[in-house]
């Protein structure tokens, strides 16, 4: 079982509040995501949740009983950390059977324990190398094996593939959510790459300064931005945010369309110039700079044969307006 | 970025350096201090009582005491002068493609690892010797007078034997530092057209700023305390050619037994470090990213 | 800063380079040399580089009819048992220093090296008079404090600069993994710092071999190391140069060769961490 929640949580160094107050609720089995630009408080959030920090005040519970004081060894939670944190001086074995070790079991259930995280993660033939001898990715999954054979009530993941080469990230992308479907156990992953949120999460908190900006399915965040720092920050290349005339036409403050949703043709009543554009093969992204100033990303076919500096007129795709108040929220 | 046990946990771990060090600095200091105000002669147990600050006066008055100190200073800036340029130059010259560098740095580090009484002993027996000493035998060599080392030049003498154990330290580290010194930077240097000697001056000194500190801290803090060296060879003379302040002090206490004089030097010798450190962590301070 | 010079040049360097280092190490050579020679010819006029009848009997008569050995001995135990306590006090508050910085942390530190520049000889009488209240005086554990506690802040100082540069995130998967305070120090923290903890061990046993100013206030006799032993002895004229340079040369060799196999690590340690 892994339910969490998270209830006025507070976290303060000093004066500062890094996390004014969050509260939370995170079902058993749930893949969340927190996300959010560096220094948001998404790591400090899961190190409060692993224990690793304390709460200024407010309160945590795991399964229905508060765990707001237990130290990170009796919460019942395993956390990839982002540099790995192996134990270099022991084996693969040894580092995989560590919290066994500590948690006292006899060394023949360890080692039964042990080959069968191998066998999950395609370590078995790695049990005896340092992790010194290992490529980035098989530390990932040392990293990994010593945090399911805890059998814990919630994985919590720090930033794991950031060190990771981008061919690589994919792939552990895709075997991290194999492995979710296969355990079935709650995880919390902290990222700040939006690409990992959408494509691993069955929810994703938005977190910004500290606050949460937004809870909610992939899509649901994607087709229904609840502010502008949302709206930014998921989807990509950026959704275009527009303020002035255009947005006052719309009885809005500031209206955004994603570059996917912008269509090319004469009829359109924006115009501009064709700046850059990036040939991608599948599609080509071009930037365009409107006669009132603003500058525009728009996702066109892979075989678009503008250039730079030809005049075109862009029509935003109908129903695919968002529009926000002066305050930034989004308006029905 | 921690936890309130963890945070208490620290407190509990370092409370045990903390107390120790604490006790071997202020129980001690606080008892020289009270005997520094003291009478207290070992040889005339009887007579005690305060005597306010005549133990003081009693070293500001003597002219050994400024002689005292004046040597003190001397072999410690002495010291820090020849071993910081002489171990530029050495460091500068093994750092070149030498054959056997390896061998050559095991000989060069040698002294370091010498005691200072066999360091002591070994030049003022085998080297400094009038009769039987090396330099003895060159000089008769040469049809000259051997030169009388630790009777006409002790200080000089005191300040060649430390340097010489001194030296290797010092240009250990200013090595370490230069080999840090990535090739690219000196290329780069020698592309802008910049000769040997600007090289050195406008990029080769300016990195080994931090190890000259590092070399000058470590080196202070071991050299005012020099002692077993001039215990061992000139016993501070002839006369108090060759006395330093420690040394001083070490002779009221053990030859005169005058303990509450003792006491008082070694609270002056207590102001002259800190004065000496004040300077030295403010100039550390910064090169030393604690 | 390898770079391409003439065979001209290289030779030159090389024969400046080697005169330089003959010359520093040669007193070290002088002492060896004439720990071999008989007395006579070690006081020979002019010199002899080796002597004709070159002898160990020298560190015979040292090691067999002076107490040499326990002299020796006494270095032995007090170096090590100094450096050993001073570690096992001194782990734990790197430790917390290093992992568990507070803002206290560095004033901590700089405070504990001030106790090192605060001259032995100010503090001299009052630790004799406590020395001798409480029966330490000449004993090897009194000794055994005195110098740990003189080198507990080198030490502290050092592991912390080699704790500093393990990722705290190891120590916290410890933590997650259920491993409670004492073992995270014993299972991870200490196998990981094992380099340093060897280095840091090396350079206070070095130092705390080579002191000649507690070792020779606080002994007489009994405990008196070599340190104590070699600044005592008297060398009447040079009659005893051969035997001196032998005793000497015995006491010296143990840290010499310790030293040379771990040159490079002092150099570390001794800055700090400050110049790498």
């Amino acid at each position: 079982m892994g339910k969490i929640t998270l209830k006025h949580v507070n976290k303060s160094f000093g004066d500062v509040a890094v996390i004014p107050d969050i509260n939370l609720s995170i079902e058993d089995g749930e893949f969340v995501v927190f996300v959010g630009p560096s220094g948001c408080g998404k790591s400090t959030l899961l190190r409060l949740i692993a224990g690793l920090e304390d709460v200024t005040s407010g309160q945590i519970d795991i399964d229905g009983t508060d765990a707001t004081y237990l130290p990170p060894a009796k919460r019942g939670l395993a956390m990839v950390f982002q540099s790995y944190a192996l134990y270099p001086h022991m084996t693969v074995r040894k580092n995989i059977a560590f919290p066994l070790k500590m948690a006292g079991l006899p060394e023949d259930e360890q080692e039964k324990k042990v080959q069968n995280a191998a066998r999950i993660l395609n370590l078995t033939n790695y049990l005896d190398r340092r992790p010194g001898q290992l490529s980035g990715g098989q530390r990932q999954r040392v990293a990994i094996g010593r945090a399911i054979v805890r059998e814990p009530a919630a994985f919590l993941f720090d930033e794991p593939l950031s060190n990771l080469d981008a061919a690589l990230r994919v792939t552990m992308r895709q075997e991290i959510t194999e492995l979710h479907q296969s355990l079935k156990t709650t995880m919390i992953y902290v990222t700040h790459d939006q690409v990992e949120a959408m494509t691993m999460a069955d929810k994703i908190v938005v977190l910004n300064a500290g606050n949460i900006e937004q809870v909610g399915s992939p899509l649901e965040l994607y087709h229904r931005p609840a502010n502008l720092f949302v709206a930014g920050f998921i989807g990509s290349p950026k959704m275009n945010l527009i303020a002035g005339a255009a947005a006052q036409a719309q009885g809005a403050t500031t209206i955004g369309v994603r570059p996917e949703h912008l269509d090319i043709t004469d009829s359109g009543p924006w115009r501009g110039v064709v700046g850059l554009t990036e040939h991608l093969g599948s599609d080509t992204f071009l930037k365009v700079t409107l006669d009132s100033g603003e500058a525009l990303t728009v996702r066109a076919g892979g075989e678009v044969a503008l250039r730079h500096g030809d005049r075109i007129a862009l029509a935003p795709q109908a129903g695919k307006i968002h529009r926000f108040d002066a305050d930034g929220k989004a308006m029905a | 970025m921690s936890t309130h046990s963890s945070r208490l946990a620290a407190r509990i771990m370092v409370a045990p350096s903390v107390v120790l060090l604490f006790i071997w600095m202020a129980v001690p200091l606080a008892m020289t201090l009270y005997y520094s105000f003291r009478l207290y002669r070992l040889l005339s147990p009887d007579r005690t009582g305060w005597v306010g600050f005549n133990n003081y006066l009693w070293f500001f008055n003597s002219p050994e005491f400024w002689l005292a100190l004046w040597n003190t200073l001397a072999l410690v800036g002495g010291v820090l002068v020849v071993t910081v340029v002489l171990g530029i130059l050495i460091a500068l010259l093994i750092d070149q493609p030498v054959k056997g560098q390896g061998l050559l740095r095991i000989l060069v580090i040698a002294p370091f690892f010498v005691m200072p009484p066999v360091a002591a002993s070994i030049w003022e027996n085998l080297f400094m010797h009038p009769q039987n000493g090396l330099f003895a035998a060159l000089a008769r060599g040469f049809g000259a007078q051997p030169i009388l080392f630790l009777e006409n030049h002790p200080m000089l003498s005191v300040i060649g034997i430390v340097s010489w154990e001194w030296l290797p330290f010092a240009t250990l580290i200013l090595l370490t530092s230069l080999q840090s010194l990535s090739s690219e930077q000196l290329e780069a240097a020698e592309m802008d057209g910049a000769s040997a000697f600007n090289r050195l001056r406008h990029i080769i000194l300016p990195h080994m700023t931090r190890a000259i500190t590092v070399v000058i801290l470590i080196q202070t803090i071991f050299l005012l305390g020099i002692f077993g060296e001039i215990f061992t060879t000139t016993q501070g003379g002839p006369g108090s050619a060759s006395t330093t302040l420690p040394y001083m002090i070490f002779k009221q206490a053990i030859a005169a037994k005058d303990i509450g004089r003792a006491a008082a030097g070694g609270i002056i010798a207590v102001i002259l470090a800190n004065i000496v450190a004040y300077f030295l962590m403010r100039g550390i301070g910064r090169h030393l990213d604690a | 800063m390898a770079r391409a010079v003439s065979p001209r040049r290289r030779m030159f360097t090389t024969i400046a380079a080697w005169s330089v280092a003959l010359i520093i190490f040669f007193p070290v050579l002088w002492m060896i040399l004439t720990s071999f020679k008989t007395e006579a010819s070690a006081v020979a006029s002019p010199p002899e580089l080796f002597s004709a009848d070159w002898t160990v009997e020298n560190y015979v008569e040292v090691w067999s009819r002076s107490d040499y050995p326990r002299f020796f001995w006494n270095s032995v135990v007090i170096s090590l048992g100094s450096t050993l306590l001073g570690l096992a006090i001194a782990i734990p508050a790197a430790w917390a220093m290093a992992f568990v910085p507070g803002r206290r942390t560095k004033d901590l530190l700089m405070w504990m090296l001030s106790t090192k520049m605060m001259p032995a000889v100010a503090v001299m009488i009052p630790l004799y008079l406590l020395f001798l209240r409480l029966g330490l005086i000449d004993t090897r554990i009194g000794l055994v404090l005195a110098l740990m506690l003189m080198n507990l802040p080198i030490i502290v100082w050092m592991l912390y600069t080699y704790f500093k540069e393990i990722p705290g995130e190891i120590l916290e998967a410890a933590r997650m993994d259920g491993a409670s305070l004492p073992k995270e120090i014993l299972y991870v923290l200490t196998p990981i710092a094992l380099p340093g903890i060897a280095s840091t061990l090396l350079l206070n046993v070095i130092l705390a071999w080579n002191e000649a100013f507690w070792t020779i206030v606080l002994t007489t006799t009994k405990a008196a190391p070599l340190s104590a032993f070699i600044a005592s002895f008297s060398a009447p004229q040079g009659l005893f140069y051969a035997k001196l340079s032998a005793a000497s040369t015995l006491a010296i060799a143990p840290i010499l060769i310790l030293g040379w196999f771990s040159q490079k690590q002092l150099v570390r340690g001794l800055t700090f961490g400050a110049v790498k």
